[in-house]
Formats: structure tokens, C-alpha cells, sequence
């Protein structure tokens, strides 16, 4: 049952219906999912009263899947089938793998890679979709009703192809992404608004395979990250691999197969958590060859091969620091997030770093869902003071390859979203027609360093001696993080652009192919939800407007006014029109029309509300 | 909104600003018009605010930063200030920019020598700021402010590369 908010006095008396909104912490070791209710975020348990669902998804011997405990008690026995830590092979390529450490059958596909099961080729996009169903059905079950969205979270060091593919499997999983949230960030909410912290807080976030370093400014509500960094591929994950190593090492054994690869990284896990508050781990397993495995290991030996791990992470903490401007004085508190910042290890290495004990009053494994829920929440409007702002930064600089090999930056890093950037570039040849334009996201100089996103071709230039023609390419990134591109000419308004969706992601089509075969409807079904959808949709925008122009219609001349309610005219006969099969096409058009006409409408309502805020200002802010 | 970027913020075009002004009144507009605000709105609603947050991340980051501000000051008054870069620099400055770029090099391995050329980078840069205050604040010497502005821009690149190379010292 839909609950009801309750109106404060003095506030609209409409009562709201209460939108069910989730955050989902997609992590690479396990996955959360949290909601606010009655005013508090909490995270939802499954059956059995867990909140952490292991991010594990094995393809079972009868097709169906299993995503969570009994997968991950079923990897060792299944290796190549159970999937752990999918995260780390989001919107990655073959190459930035290594291979020999993984006991999956890792196969390319189109640059992106992809894993070999009983149940055929999956990408880490479908696997990431299977335990984001499973999170979408606990919230369904436990809330009482379909979710309106989510907020997804993604490490802050994410790059553009592995936020797209993030959104890919949350759009496969059949979720209404509210927002990709930088984990960090989540955190920090969760942490501040609990707190009632202001200042400069840093956020230390380890986690099973990903590692970010985001240092923000808390003030009245508003979260500003000043500078992130980070290491998209170390985390958790690269500890126990150190202890798989070590045991290897001290055993002398031979490379092993899959199954004790599986059985041993489980071992080593246990002996890291372990240690967490033992002085000594035992390490005792009888492998398939009937070697039999039996060593302690101490937490002396395991700081000291850990140790470059660890300062692997200070590396980026002080780039964070350097970009932000900053010292490690004028840092109030820093936050430790995710599981692996329980090692004393990390804890005591991040207190001698920034002279001070960091923060762990929060459970390290729940805070970022705990956030993403608050931020849900707050995005589908469930929370009447809009004072809660996030101000996220973008995490790697954006580029275009120039002559030489070299990339030329157009967006800097720790840029704040959303953000747009043109930059004019023109031909080098007398009569070149066409440029090619190959989009890249990195820091270094050299494009073979660099991540490449998408190329694609402007053409149709008019021909032009070298260097007359104009050709501005403008760069948007919205507040997702997420990059599209396009490129004009100006003289001759040639136009070509694309939303970046990189080689490594699925393209539109195979992700409509994949929903479409998941439902399984018949052709007439599709029909008839693809109208129903349609209608709400247009329902929906007539409301907005109709409301809109009740509140801000004086904004508007009677003519501008006429213009806009003949386009409501029109799509109101669309939606009661007599059904036909080009009918929701019809009512599509209609909508786009009515939401083109709306654009000055909607940039007049953007400035004048705007003006209300800065005239509402305290005098003493004035510049006077 | 056709305007400039200190009628955006409501601020007085100067190189010496209200910070906090500049802060407060940048939060308000993202308060309105951040994409957050408007995820369940129509279309036309999520152009207009993409479009003025946009704006005002870019107008907040050209006044933040001096540099930034101090170049966009020059372009109201239709002077690009970094056109001609290093063509018109006086002799001594172009010395010292030797000096100061041997003074990288020679401290590249060097990590307290790096900080302490960051402390007198900082320092120099202080002195033209106020330098560039003078001249466009108070005596509107707009071509003696360019040059001021060139100077303070060597200051940001040499900055930058003594950041990228206690990046590498630090790795």
C-alpha cells in the first residue's frame, strides 16, 4: 500500500502519493539495497534477514540462475559458472585483464569482454542485471509495489564505459534510473546528514575491487566535491589475491586449477577477515590434487606484503588533495568506507597519513546504499525541503585525439556537473570533407595511454582550402557523469553527434532485443503496452503543463500561450483517438511537439525561479 | 538569460569579489536549477535545467578561479588577453622565467625542494594578484593588466608541472 506524506502547515494540503525509491549499492564483493521510510534510511533484508546479497551469480545446471549465498557457497564446486566480482569486467576489454588470474572462459567480444558459461556468452552487463533483479524484487516484495527508480551507485574513478555499462544493466534489470551516484558521495550523505557535519570531510573508500578517494565540502545541506581519485581495479579482492600468492609461494605448489583457485582466494578471504582482530590466521584445505594446504599466517607477515597495496591507495589521497588545493589541515574528519577499510592495517595507515583517527562509526559495508536511498528519496520528490544538493565532480579529464598521437583536453577532472564544453578545430588538407573524431578519457598526454570512448566521422564538410573550416566539437557531460558529443561545422552547419555509448557497452538495439525476449510478449501485447505507456506519458506532461501554466502563465504572451495550449488540444484528441497500431507512434509525435513548444516556456519558469532565489537573498550577502 | 557572468551571480564586475557572495548566490541557482531538481520533469523542463546549471558551473568556475576572472574581465572590455602569449613579455620577466623553470628541473627528484618551490610560487602569485587588482580595479590599466595576467598565468603552468612531477616523485 502507497503510504501518504503528511503536509507540513503552510504547505500545499494535496496530499503526495509517496513514491517508492530505492538506492542499490552494486558492489563488486556484495550488493545492497536501501529506502527511506517514515524519514529513515534503512537497508532491506531478504527472507532470511540479510542485508548484503554477495554480488556472486552462478548459471545452474537446469537454466535457472542463482544470484547471492548459494552462489557464492557454490563457487568453489562451479567455478567457471558462479561469477564473482562481475564489477571489475564492467565496460572493460580483454586487455585490461589479466587473464591468467581469472578461472573464467573470458572470450572478446567486439572489444568488450565476455564469459563463457553453461548458459551461454554473458556480458558482465547481463550478470550485473541479474543481481539488480534480485535487489529490485526484495525491494518490490518488501515496499509492496513497483519502484518509481533507483539511484545506482558507481566508484567516483569510474570512467564513462563503465557508468554506461552500469546504466545498461539497470535499464536490462527493467529499473528506472533516477541517478548513477558516485559511491563516495552517497557515503558522505549518508554520513553527514546523520552527523550534521560541515567543513571538509574526505571520503576513504575501499572496497571488494574498487578504490576512491573523494574529498568534499559539507555546508547547509549542499555536498560539493572539491576533487575525486582513485584506482578503478584495487580493492579488497587484491589482499586475499596477496594471501593466494603467499600460500602458493610457502607451499610450493604448482599452478592450480580453477577449483583450488576458487577454494584458495575463498581461504584467503577468511584469513584476511580474520585477522581483522587476531594476532595469527590458520590456513588449513585439502586441494584436488590431495595436497593438503596447513600454515598460519601473522598479521606482521600479512602488513608486510599487503604494505604496497596499502600505500597504493595514498597515491591518489594526495593527487586529491593537490587538485582540490588543499592540506591535511584543513581536512575536519575523514570517513572510511566499504569492507575493507576494517583492516587495521588501512585504518592505521590513513590515521598517520591524515594525522587524525578516522571516522568509522558507520558501518563501512551499508553507508553508501544508505545514501543512495536518501538521495532516491529526495529525487522523486518524496522529501519536502529540497535543501539536500549534491555538486559531483567528473573523476578523469575528456580529450580529442589531435595530430600526433596526442590527446587535447576539452574537460578538465574534478570539472562539476553537469558541464559543456566546445572547442574549434578545422581541416589540415586542401578539399577534406570529412574528420574523424576519436573521443578519449584520461590524464596522460599520449592517446595509447588514454581510454578510448568512441570515434566517429563528421562528414559532408564543403570542400575548403586547409585550415578555413571550422569545425566545433562540443562536449556535454550530464549529471550522471555521462559524456555525448557532437560535432558541427560552422560555415556550412554540417551537424554530426552521438551519444558516447563506447565499443565496450551494448548498443540500443541489443538492449531492447534483450528486454523484449526477457518478457516474451506477443506481438499484440507489446502493442498494447507500448500504447498504455504512451498515454501515461502524455497524461502526464499535460498535467505538468497544465499545472505549470496555472502557476507561471503570466510569464507568457496570450499568443505564446495559444501556441502551447493548441499543442495540449492536440495531443489531447491523440489520446482519445480510436485505436489503431500507428497510434502510439502518433501520440509520441504529439508528445515531442507539445515538449518542443514548451522550451522558452520552460526557460522563462528556469529564470524567473532563479531570479526568486537570488532576490530572496539575506542583505549581508550582498555585493553592495 | 543573456547575461554576463557577474550579472549572473548579482556581483559588481571587479577582479576583488565577494567570495562568499559568489558562493552563496552560485549555490542558490544550482539549488533551482540542478538536474536533480527536476529528474521527474518533462523534457523541455530538463533542457532549461541542464542549460542554467550548466552556465553556472561555468560562470562560477571563471570567477572562482583569479586567473580565470582576471582573463574574463579583459574579454568584457574586448581584450584577449592570452592571444599573443609570451611575444610582448619584458626581458626581466622572461629571465626569470628561466630562472624558475631551471629551479623545476634541478629540484625534479627533490620532494621537500618541490614544496618549497610551491610555497614561492604561491607567494609570487600573491604579489600579482594584488598587482592585477590595482590595475583593474582601481587605475583600469587594461593593457598593463594584461601583461600582469600573463605573468600570474606562467605562475598557474609552472604550478601545474611541479603538481605532475610530485605526482610521478610521489608513485
Amino acid at each position: 500500500m502507497a503510504l501518504l506524506q503528511i503536509s507540513e502547515p503552510g504547505q500545499s494540503t494535496a496530499p503526495h502519493q509517496h513514491k517508492l525509491a530505492v538506492g542499490i549499492d552494486l558492489g563488486t564483493t556484495n550488493s545492497l539495497v536501501a529506502t527511506v521510510r517514515s524519514g529513515l534510511s534503512s537497508v532491506l533484508i531478504d527472507d532470511d534477514g540479510h542485508a548484503l546479497l554477495p554480488s556472486v551469480v552462478r548459471y545452474m545446471p537446469d537454466g535457472s540462475i542463482d544470484v547471492g549465498y548459494n552462489a557464492q557457497t557454490a563457487q568453489n564446486l562451479d567455478p567457471i559458472n558462479t561469477i564473482v566480482s562481475a564489477k571489475r569486467f564492467m565496460g572493460r576489454g580483454l586487455k585490461d585483464i589479466d587473464v591468467s588470474q581469472q578461472p573464467y572462459k573470458l572470450v572478446d567480444s567486439n572489444e568488450m569482454l565476455q564469459i563463457e558459461t553453461r548458459a551461454g556468452i554473458k556480458s558482465p552487463v547481463e550478470i550485473s542485471a541479474e543481481i539488480l533483479k534480485t535487489l529490485k524484487a526484495r525491494a518490490e516484495k518488501s515496499l509492496g509495489g513497483e519502484l518509481v527508480g533507483a539511484v545506482i551507485t558507481v566508484p567516483a574513478y569510474f570512467d564513462d564505459a563503465q557508468r554506461q555499462a552500469t546504466k545498461d544493466a539497470a535499464r536490462l534489470a527493467g529499473l528506472n534510473v533516477l541517478r548513477l551516484l558516485n559511491e563516495p558521495t552517497a557515503a558522505a550523505v549518508a554520513y553527514g546528514l546523520d552527523n550534521a557535519s560541515e567543513g571538509i570531510y574526505v571520503i576513504y573508500d575501499l572496497g571488494g575491487g574498487t578504490f576512491d578517494i573523494s574529498i568534499l565540502k559539507l555546508s547547509k545541506g549542499v555536498f560539493e566535491v572539491l576533487a575525486t581519485n582513485g584506482d578503478s581495479a584495487l580493492g579488497g579482492d587484491d589482499f586475499d589475491r596477496r594471501i593466494f600468492c603467499w600460500i602458493l609461494e610457502q607451499s610450493k605448489c604448482k599452478p592450480v586449477n580453477a577449483q583450488d583457485t576458487r577454494l584458495l582466494l575463498t581461504k584467503a578471504r577468511e584469513a584476511k577477515e580474520w585477522l581483522t582482530d587476531h594476532a595469527t590466521a590458520q590456513i588449513t584445505s585439502v586441494l584436488s590434487t590431495g595436497e593438503v594446504i596447513n600454515m598460519t599466517l601473522t598479521t606482521k607477515q600479512f602488513n608486510e606484503f599487503t604494505q604496497t597495496l596499502v600505500a597504493k591507495t595514498l597515491s591518489p589521497t594526495k593527487k586529491a588533495l593537490r587538485d582540490a588545493e588543499l592540506t591535511i589541515e584543513d581536512i575536519k574528519g575523514v570517513v572510511m568506507v566499504g569492507g575493507a577499510t576494517r583492516m587495521p592495517q588501512i585504518r592505521l595507515a590513513v590515521a598517520n597519513f591524515f594525522k587524525q583517527t578516522p571516522l568509522t562509526n558507520l558501518d563501512p559495508d551499508k553507508v553508501v546504499a544508505l545514501g543512495a536511498a536518501i538521495q532516491a528519496n529526495t529525487l522523486v520528490g518524496n522529501k519536502s525541503d529540497a535543501d539536500l544538493l549534491l555538486l559531483d565532480v567528473i573523476p578523469l579529464s575528456l580529450g580529442l585525439e589531435t595530430m600526433g598521437g596526442l590527446v587535447e583536453k576539452i574537460i578538465p577532472r574534478n570539472s562539476t556537473l553537469p558541464i559543456a564544453r566546445a572547442q574549434e578545430f578545422t581541416t589540415f588538407k586542401d578539399g577534406q570533407t570529412a574528420m574523424s573524431i576519436h573521443v578519449l578519457q584520461g590524464e596522460r598526454e599520449l592517446v595509447t595511454n588514454c581510454r578510448s570512448l568512441a570515434r566517429f566521422e563528421l562528414r559532408g564538410i564543403p570542400p575548403m582550402v586547409a585550415g578555413a573550416a571550422r569545425i566545433r566539437v562540443t562536449f556535454t557531460v550530464d549529471a550522471d557523469g555521462l559524456l555525448s558529443v557532437s560535432a558541427r561545422e560552422i560555415a556550412s552547419n554540417v551537424e554530426a553527434s552521438i551519444v558516447v555509448k563506447p565499443s565496450y557497452g551494448l548498443s540500443e538495439e541489443q538492449i531492447l532485443a534483450m528486454l523484449q525476449s526477457g518478457f516474451g510478449a506477443a506481438e499484440t501485447d507489446k502493442q498494447a503496452r507500448a500504447l498504455a505507456e504512451a498515454k501515461v506519458d502524455a497524461e502526464g506532461l499535460l498535467a505538468a503543463i497544465s499545472v505549470a501554466l496555472e502557476q507561471d502563465g503570466d510569464l507568457l504572451s496570450l499568443k505564446e500561450k495559444q501556441k502551447i495550449t493548441s499543442q495540449m488540444d492536440a495531443l489531447r484528441v491523440n489520446i482519445h483517438g480510436d485505436a489503431r497500431a500507428s497510434l502510439a507512434d502518433e501520440i509520441h509525435a504529439a508528445t515531442e511537439a507539445l515538449n518542443t513548444a514548451t522550451e522558452d516556456f520552460a526557460a522563462k519558469r528556469m529564470d524567473a525561479s532563479v531570479n526568486r532565489a537570488l532576490a530572496g537573498k539575506e542583505l549581508n550577502t550582498l555585493d553592495i | 538569460m543573456n547575461l554576463n557572468y557577474f550579472e549572473l551571480f548579482e556581483l559588481k564586475p571587479a577582479f576583488d569579489i565577494d567570495l562568499a557572495a559568489l558562493e552563496n548566490n552560485y549555490r542558490k541557482i544550482q539549488s533551482e536549477s540542478h538536474p536533480d531538481r527536476f529528474v521527474t520533469a518533462t523534457s523541455a523542463e530538463k533542457l532549461a535545467s541542464m542549460q542554467t546549471a550548466t552556465l553556472a558551473n561555468e560562470a562560477y568556475q571563471t570567477l572562482k578561479k583569479p586567473t580565470n576572472r582576471a582573463k574574463y574581465l579583459l574579454e568584457l572590455q574586448g581584450i584577449n588577453a592570452l592571444v599573443d602569449n609570451n611575444t610582448n613579455m619584458p626581458a626581466d620577466f622572461l629571465m626569470q622565467q628561466m630562472e624558475w623553470r631551471e629551479a623545476v628541473e634541478g629540484n625534479a627528484t627533490n620532494l621537500s625542494g618541490m614544496h618549497r618551490l610551491l610555497r614561492d610560487i604561491k607567494h609570487e602569485a600573491a604579489t600579482l594578484q594584488e598587482t592585477l587588482a590595482d590595475e583593474l580595479d582601481t587605475k583600469k590599466a587594461w593593457q598593463a593588466a594584461a601583461e600582469t595576467l600573463r605573468k600570474l598565468q606562467f605562475m598557474d603552468k609552472l604550478r601545474e608541472e611541479i603538481a605532475r612531477k610530485l605526482a610521478i616523485l610521489e608513485d
